[in-house]
Order: C-alpha cells, then structure tokens, then sequence
C-alpha cells in the first residue's frame, strides 16, 4: 500500500481545496417540480422523500430539509443539507385555487395565506445557504422576474447556482432556450419525474457546489 | 364618479427621484403607490436584493379580497465592464414596471422587449 493508502489524489486536493459539506437551497417559482426534485435527490440517496407533491401551485408552503445527504461522484464526494423551499412569487390570488382549482373558498383563503408566509420563508432561507439549485420549467419562457430575482441576488451574494431545465421529459420543452437566456451560469436539463440526466446533475452538484467561494452577506 | 371613470394612472418615477431614498423608503413608496391602484415606471429600477424585499413586504401586504400582489418587470442589471469596474463602476439596475397584479398582467419578455397587458376595471384609487 503506498504512502496514502486508498486515499486518491482527488480526494485529498478536495479536502485542500473544496467543501465537503454544504446547505443548499431548492429554489424556483410554484409549480416547476422543487419538491419531485428534492424527492428524486432523497429516494435516489437515502430511499426517503421530502414532501407531498401536487398539480395545485403552491402545494409546499414551509421549508423542508434534509439533512447529511451524502452525493457521491466517482473519487469525489458532498455532504449536503438539502432545503426544499416554497415557490416565490409576487402575487397569491386565493380566487386561482378556487377557479383553477375548485377549492372551497375557505380551502382557498387559508392555502393563500400559508403561501405568502412561505415566500416569506423562502426569501429568509437566502442568508443561511451555501449554494442554489435554481429549478426552472424548461417549458415556459424562463424570463420571469421570480427568476431573473433570484438570480440577482444568488450573483449579489456571490452563491453558487445550477439550473435545473426541469420537465424535459415534456414535448414542448425547450432547455436550449433556457441555456441562452442565462448563459453565465451552468443549466442542466432534467426529468425530475423520470429520473432522466439525474446522474449528470448529482455530478455537476458535486462538482459545482464543492467549490471554496467567499460569500458576500447582505 | 365610479373607479372605472377614472382610468388608470401611470407615473414615471425619475432616478433622481429614487436616488433620493433609502432602500425602505422606496420600497414604502412603491408599494404605497402600487397598492392605490398606480402602474410605476421606474427610470432606474431596484436591485435584487431591493427586488427580493419588495416580495417580501409584499406579501406581509396582502389583502386576500383588495390586494393580490405586484407585476414587476425589468432586465437583469447592467454589468459594467472590467475597464468600468476599475473606475468604481458598479451594477445598475435598469427600467422596471411595477403594477398591482390585479391590473397588470405580463405576457411576453425576452432580452429585448417586455410585454404587458392592462386588465380593465380596477383603476387607480
């Protein structure tokens, strides 16, 4: 055995260099499948799931996470927290879930109310995470300024982010419009529903948020 | 006179204007404007982190029968080029519209052109 054992080369620049753990945030507008992927990460890493999904936006309303989800990628390794976070937006109209939806209007009101407060938590959860999986619908247009304001403030913030052009398994997606609207950050396009492209995205996580930054507080 | 009678009220709000306030203040400004009904047509609009406490105070706002929320739509800032960020150049932020949601609904944005739509009814208070 030689002078490091089993230890590999990478392993032990990534111990100089890199992160080994790191808090990251599942981040994105209501209904572009966080939560399935958050879901897809858990079952593929620890068996387990992180939340109930649905068709109705705004079905995640407070934070949820998972703690010491280990990824591996050949030699290398991350250790994450991984926080699925509500959907932001600018508005919430109760009368969507009822007309869309066909909740009752108290179903509708409370479900309202308990969506502002968990955009109010996801805004929060900013100050406290390490790195940003951006989740977009690669099958609608990807400028939307619940976007382009995460993205502000992640590039602010000096945080690393990946976006996940989620719902590729959908024939109108388009992750090649998703790629040239923000081409300065790394876009990964993904079926969170059927797993397609999973193992190149845990692989540009690891490699991607294993990376030493200094983050600038707010 | 009904609130229909009224039309609806569009202000450009000048940068000098904006320079002149501090972050909350100008976040109390807008959402005060905006929840009187006004479209704001910012000449310089806010930044990221400004944008993510407008949601915030926004959705502390919300009012479930008169107030939804907001329509805000801008470009991502100017970047300012190396030789610019030598002189003390810093992002800035660009034109931003701002909207009750109510009102104000996008249709279409891309990197040149942002489009929006008035919905009728609900003019300004």
């Amino acid at each position: 055995m030689g002078l490091f054992g089993k230890i590999s080369l990478s392993s032990i620049l990534q111990k100089i260099f890199g992160k080994k753990h790191a808090k990251i945030g599942i981040y994105g507008p209501p209904n572009v499948g966080k939560t399935t992927l958050a879901n897809r990460i858990l079952r593929d890493w620890t068996g387990d799931i992180m939340g109930s999904v649905s068709e109705i936006p705004h079905e995640t309303r407070r934070a949820k996470w998972k703690k010491d989800v280990r990824l591996d990628n050949g030699n290398s390794s991350l250790t994450m927290d991984i926080v699925d976070t509500p959907g932001i937006s600018t508005k919430v109209d109760f009368k969507d879930f009822m007309n869309t939806w066909g909740l009752s209007k108290d179903e509708a009101k409370r479900r309202a109310k308990e969506a502002t407060e968990g955009v109010i938590e996801s805004i929060r959860w900013l100050e406290g995470i390490d790195g940003v999986l951006l989740v977009m619908d690669s099958t609608q247009d990807p400028f939307t300024q619940v976007n382009v304001t995460i993205l502000g403030n992640l590039e602010a913030r000096n945080l690393p982010v990946l976006i996940a052009a989620n719902k590729i398994d959908m024939e109108e997606s388009s992750p090649a419009t998703l790629k040239s609207a923000f081409p300065q950050h790394p876009v990964v396009p993904i079926s969170a529903l059927t797993g397609y492209n999973s193992d190149t995205l845990y692989s540009s996580m690891v490699k991607h948020f294993s990376k030493k930054r200094k983050k600038n507080r707010r | 006179m009904t609130k229909k009678d009224e039309g609806i009220a569009f202000n450009l709000i000048s940068r000098q204007k904006l320079d002149g306030l501090s972050s909350e203040e100008k976040l109390k400004f807008i959402l005060k404007e905006v929840k009187n009904g006004k479209i704001l047509v910012l000449e310089q609009g806010l930044t990221p982190v400004e944008q993510a406490n407008l949601i915030e105070h926004t959705m502390k706002e919300i009012e479930q029968d008169t107030f939804i929320g907001v329509e805000m739509e801008g470009y991502c800032e100017d970047r300012p080029t190396f030789l610019q960020k030598l002189f003390g150049m810093t992002n800035r932020p660009r034109l931003t519209l701002i909207g009750p949601a109510n009102l104000l609904k996008m249709i279409k944005k891309d990197n040149d052109m942002i489009q929006t739509k008035i919905i009728p009814g609900s003019g300004a208070k």
